[in-house]
């Protein structure tokens, strides 16, 4: 699923990024005043280095971490802007393999990043900088009394999964097998977030989401533990790739984030560190 | 009495008109290009396949129907009665085909979901979950397919010549009489244009349907969702299951359509 076009960051890879202040500035500064406001660039002061814009292609559940990642790392590097592209997983890597514009590739699912790295697309091995269990989600209140995976198999609630071909969905009935429950699921749903918007609105009675997604909820669902939910987890590898032509500036940005204050940002919404 | 030059088409019209046939064929071409012909016939008979065409045949067929029950009154009521807001009912019922299809499908589970505005009382008087049912996929389809149907054979009603309904009239044939008699078989070539649309509209629908019907196999798993659930884990089968999509379209739309409009 590619929510996010893929023709985000296309124009910002221009040369002109790379050009000289001296010679291009004045002109320039004329011709796209409100964007430079926007930007912060300053031809004034002329002290501050150009931004260079990374482009991050993240899985969905990343949504909110990443997005405080990209603050905290702009914070630290002031040239360095971040630019986001959540989606799923697979989608993503699919994205990389036609030809996608990005300079990162942060996903959910090993075999995402191993399809990137197979077709020549990464620029080093993969690195997992976070891991992610799962939970039952329900609607506020608990409607349908569920207290473990056993429910999953009452027929008369309505339950909800994760496509098999995303990742949530693989490590769920996972948990489930090992469970020995055969769940009497309702509906697939193509990612977590569209399963947890149907938990909120109360159309479905439970699911299995990442728990980093009950906290991202704030209290719109409840989440509910799970007993060996710590042997299945999701691991969630990182790489810079090939194609990326900020590379220092990618290097560094991955460098952060499995740093002790990337790896804050992760667990303050719920994610475990690697 | 044909003048000279229509005889022959103006060539700016003809290659921009050929433009726009290929704009449309050529990802269909692209599409058939990489489709694994050698192993369509297996991936076919595949019981997620088969479930999902056979769900898609039905429903798109009781879409049809439920539109043609309901659509072809609103359209008559559009078209002959002068009532305040008529352009207002106009532009409400055709906004579905503007309305990103996710969103109707959020604005449908909002209203007949289990928590819905109407969706709770159907539940609880009725014991009626719409919400990942079959039911449910034909409200999706028809929230979303119906308005093609109503504006279609509205034209056709405007564009119907009104006296044959007044001399009926003066005959004394009741207004039930004429609407049966006179009115439906006049615009009927219009009516099999709009259930045509509503049919192909219905079958192709993926994002109201997703989002309120859900997505299980043989359920609410209609083909453009199976698709779709491939698209992720395998390419090839999702290339089959297009080519089956646009080539039931196809036969459908060119068959049918030459045999209900142009031999009337």
């Amino acid at each position: 699923m590619t929510r996010v076009g893929g023709g985000a960051g296309r124009h910002r890879r221009g040369p002109s990024r790379r050009q000289t202040k001296s010679a291009a500035c004045p002109l320039r500064a004329a011709l796209t005043a409100g964007l430079a406001a926007v930007l912060g660039v300053s031809c004034a002061g002329g002290a501050v280095e150009k931004p260079v814009t990374i482009t991050v292609l993240a899985a969905a559940s990343l949504t909110d971490a990443f997005t405080e990642m990209g603050e905290a790392f702009s914070a630290e590097h002031p040239e360095v802007q971040v630019r986001f592209n959540f989606g799923a997983s697979s989608g993503l890597a699919t994205q990389v393999l036609q030809g996608a514009p990005g300079d990162i590739l942060a996903v959910a699912d090993q075999a995402a990043a191993d399809a990137v790295v197979a077709a020549g697309e990464a620029s080093a091995a993969p690195q997992v900088f976070a891991h992610n269990s799962m939970e039952i989600a329900v609607p506020v209140g608990n409607p349908g009394g569920v207290t473990g995976l056993g429910d999953f198999a009452r027929p008369e609630l309505l339950i909800g999964a994760c496509a098999e071909e995303v990742p949530c969905g693989r490590i769920g009935r996972r948990l489930l097998h090992r469970a020995s429950v055969a769940p009497a699921i309702d509906t697939n749903e193509a990612d977590v977030r569209s399963l947890l918007t149907k938990i909120e609105a109360g159309e479905l009675d439970a699911g299995l989401v990442y728990r980093s997604d009950v906290m991202a909820g704030e209290g719109a669902v409840e989440g509910i533990e799970v007993a060996g939910a710590a042997e299945v987890l999701a691991s969630y590898p990182i790489v810079a790739l090939a194609g990326a032509t900020a590379r220092e500036e990618a290097q560094a940005f991955v460098a952060f984030v499995r740093s002790g204050e990337g790896q804050r940002i992760l667990t303050g919404h719920g994610l475990l560190a690697r | 009495m044909p003048r000279r030059g229509t005889s022959r088409p103006p060539l700016a019209l003809v290659v921009l008109a050929a433009s726009a046939v290929a704009f449309v064929a050529l990802p269909l071409l692209a599409l058939a290009q990489r489709a694994p012909w050698r192993e369509l016939g297996s991936l076919l008979v595949r019981p997620a396949v088969a479930d999902a065409l056979r769900l898609s045949m039905v429903t798109a067929a009781a879409t049809t129907g439920v539109s043609l029950l309901l659509g072809v009154p609103l359209a008559w009521v559009l078209a002959r009665v002068e009532f305040p807001g008529r352009s207002l009912v106009r532009a409400l019922v055709t906004l579905p085909m503007v309305l990103p299809p996710v969103v109707g499908g959020v604005a449908l589970l909002f209203a007949l979901g289990r928590r819905g505005l109407v969706g709770q009382w159907l539940d609880a008087q009725l014991g009626v979950l719409l919400p990942f049912s079959t039911a449910g996929v034909v409200v999706a389809q028809t929230f979303v397919a119906m308005p093609f149907l109503v504006i279609t054979v509205e034209a056709a009603l405007r564009g119907a010549d009104r006296r044959y309904e007044e001399v009926a009239a003066t005959l004394g044939a009741s207004p039930w009489t004429a609407f049966r008699r006179i009115t439906l078989p006049l615009v009927a070539p219009g009516i099999a244009a709009g259930a045509l649309l509503c049919w192909a509209r219905a079958l192709g629908e993926f994002g109201a349907t997703i989002t309120f019907a859900g997505n299980l196999q043989g359920r609410t798993q209609t083909l453009p969702l199976a698709v779709f659930g491939a698209l992720e884990s395998d390419r090839d089968a999702a290339v089959a299951l297009s080519l089956v999509l646009v080539a039931l379209s196809l036969v459908v739309l060119v068959v049918l359509r030459h045999r209900w409009w142009v031999l009337r």
